[in-house]
């Protein structure tokens, strides 16, 4: 597999036609909910997330935005990881610091596909530095929007 | 059949550069990117530079480096008479007296010089010529729909210092400008127009010479972004009538870090300084200073001597292929370019115009977001720029919020424009569109 394939990866590419958790139910957010917009000044890609946290579970994602493949599928890896994991928000902080440790790693780590699920196909964007805050504004935006909620 | 020799041969003025033998001077065109041959087409974001710049540098650093207009031995004086021949070849590059050029770092700065003098002059600084520039509240200052933000941002501030109001000029579907809403927009409470001469994003090149006409009309000042047409056109800027016009080093195969202001004498003369210091003074006392004339006025602390003198040989590398040839390179380039693209499936070019343009196109790739598409081109060995290029409000305008721009320059080749076509033709199949 060359370099561009490793980071177009097939699921990538699904990801980021087919969204998950894409769309934001009209009118107040629920209770417990957090939002962030996140927005990438380089690009105009842009983002906003909300997460509800059930007492300290972080229970659900949703989210809009337009960007990149990598972004969009970035964004829609989480949220389903999130609502198939049903993690703390501390594990979810520590899911957020282990994703982007690996994306500034330079190729140097992989991340496991056990713990992050799809969003582990994610790790081919680690050599590409230049791709590295498209991948991570959606879990820039979870980060923030779960210390709102 | 025999034809005399004075019929086969072309005027000098249209005998077509060699791209290909003056690539030769720019040794970056030799590497290798991602196991192909570099295509470099973003020169509209920095130009590589030939090494007659390179070895101007390095010359002056080697040999003459010392500070300028201070000091009393042997390297300072030299120093000083390069670092002004250098402003004479720049300023002559682009018609001007050298007094006419103020070293800059680069258009950016510049344009905020420009707008923060206007600023000081609005609060009362200055010499009495000043007031004429002074804005007051309800003032206009009248830019572009299309403008890079280094040409618009500094007079948003500068409006919401003085109480002035911010007017633009809207693009047509085709790019163009609007000239009917511009003479609408342009009238008695206009104190200054600013526009670009070619844009950045469209490469379109503008009819500055009816913006100029229409702001002497109403005694407005005229402020000029020259950045995208200083390396690809002719540039006389007093024969133009522009009164203030800016450009950037890096970006016309000299040094980063230097940039050209050209003023108007007169207007040089009324500008209040905007960055204070040393070597721009006559007097200083613990409470008051008197300033020097243009364009030391502008010059306040160490200056990028060694990149002036770098860009000096820049433009005399430019003079010496001649801008008219290397004008009638880049259209024959633009020319291919747009007819490749137009066949390309999925592929909408911004501000399609058929007017005089600079080898610089933008896109929209159907389906495929810009980043994705660089990402791709970069692949295989080609450089492009992809984003809203310091322009959004131009991309808002076309309903992207990202397009794809291919840039060129007198080292770009048909063969540079073929391969890309034939790259931008794979993008929508590889993300599947």
């Amino acid at each position: 597999m060359n370099e561009l394939d490793a980071l177009y990866r097939e699921l990538i590419l699904d990801h980021s036609k087919h969204p998950q958790h894409f769309g934001l139910p009209a009118g107040d957010a629920p209770a417990h909910t957090g939002e962030s917009y996140q927005k990438n000044p380089v690009c105009g890609d842009e983002i906003t997330l909300r997460a509800r946290v059930d007492g300290e579970t972080v229970a659900d994602v949703v989210w809009e935005g337009r960007g990149c493949s990598i972004s969009q599928a970035s964004a829609s890896m989480l949220a389903d990881l999130v609502a198939e994991e049903g993690l703390s928000r501390t594990e979810t902080v520590a899911l957020i610091e282990g994703f982007r440790e690996a994306l500034r790693s330079r190729g140097q780590l992989e991340l496991d596909e056990d713990v992050y699920g799809d969003a582990a196909a994610l790790s081919g964007v680690s050599k590409f530095s230049a791709r590295v805050k498209c991948a991570m504004l959606a879990w820039v935006a979870l980060e923030d929007a779960i210390a709102k909620a | 059949m025999s034809i005399p020799a004075a019929q086969t041969t072309a005027p000098a003025t249209t005998d077509p550069l060699d791209a290909a033998a003056l690539r030769e001077d720019f040794p970056i065109l030799g590497e290798q990117v991602n196991g192909h041959r570099l295509v470099y087409l973003d020169s509209g974001a920095t130009s590589q530079r030939p090494l007659a710049v390179l070895d101007a540098e390095r010359d002056f650093l080697t040999h003459t480096n010392a500070a300028v207009h201070r000091g009393a031995h042997t390297l300072a004086a030299e120093a000083t008479d390069l670092f002004e021949d250098a402003r004479a070849t720049v300023a002559g590059f682009v018609g001007a007296e050298p007094e006419q050029l103020v070293w800059t770092s680069g258009a950016t700065m510049g344009l905020n010089l420009v707008a923060y003098s206007i600023g000081n002059a609005s609060v009362g600084r200055g010499a009495p010529a000043s007031t004429a520039l002074a804005l007051r509240p309800g003032d206009e200052i009248v830019v572009t729909a299309i403008e890079h933000h280094a040409n618009l941002i500094p007079w948003q501030e500068l409006a919401a210092r003085t109480g002035a109001v911010l007017r633009h000029i809207p693009a047509l579907d085709d790019g163009t400008l609007d000239l009917d809403a511009a003479a609408e927009l342009i009238g008695e409470r206009t104190r200054i127009v600013a526009f670009t001469h070619v844009s950045n994003v469209l490469g379109i090149v503008n009819p500055v010479e009816k913006l100029i006409a229409l702001a002497q009309a109403v005694g407005a000042l005229t402020v000029m972004d020259a950045c995208q047409s200083a390396p690809h056109l002719p540039l006389d800027l007093p024969a133009l009538g522009v009164d203030l016009a800016v450009f950037s080093g890096h970006k016309m195969f000299g040094p980063y870090g230097v940039g050209g202001l050209y003023g108007r004498a007169e207007v040089l003369e009324a500008l209040p300084p905007f960055l204070t210091g040393g070597s721009m003074i006559t007097t200083v006392t613990l409470d008051h200073a008197e300033y020097l004339p243009p364009p030391q006025r502008f010059e306040a602390g160490t200056q990028p001597i060694g990149p002036a003198i770098g860009l000096a040989a820049a433009v005399r590398y430019l003079d010496g292929i001649g801008l008219g040839r290397i004008h009638a390179h880049e259209s024959l380039l633009a020319e291919r370019m747009r007819a490749g693209l137009v066949e390309i499936p999925g592929i909408r070019l911004l501000g399609d115009a058929p007017t005089a343009r600079v080898g610089l196109w933008s896109f929209d790739v159907e389906g495929v977001h810009a980043h994705d598409a660089g990402q791709f081109l970069d692949a295989r060995g080609i450089a492009v720029r992809v984003g809203h290029h310091c322009a959004a409000p131009l991309h808002s305008r076309f309903g992207v919020t990202a397009s794809v721009r291919a840039s060129t320059a007198l080292y770009n080749t048909p063969d540079d424009v073929d391969v890309f076509l034939d790259a931008v033709s794979g993008i929508r199949p590889y993300f599947g569109v």
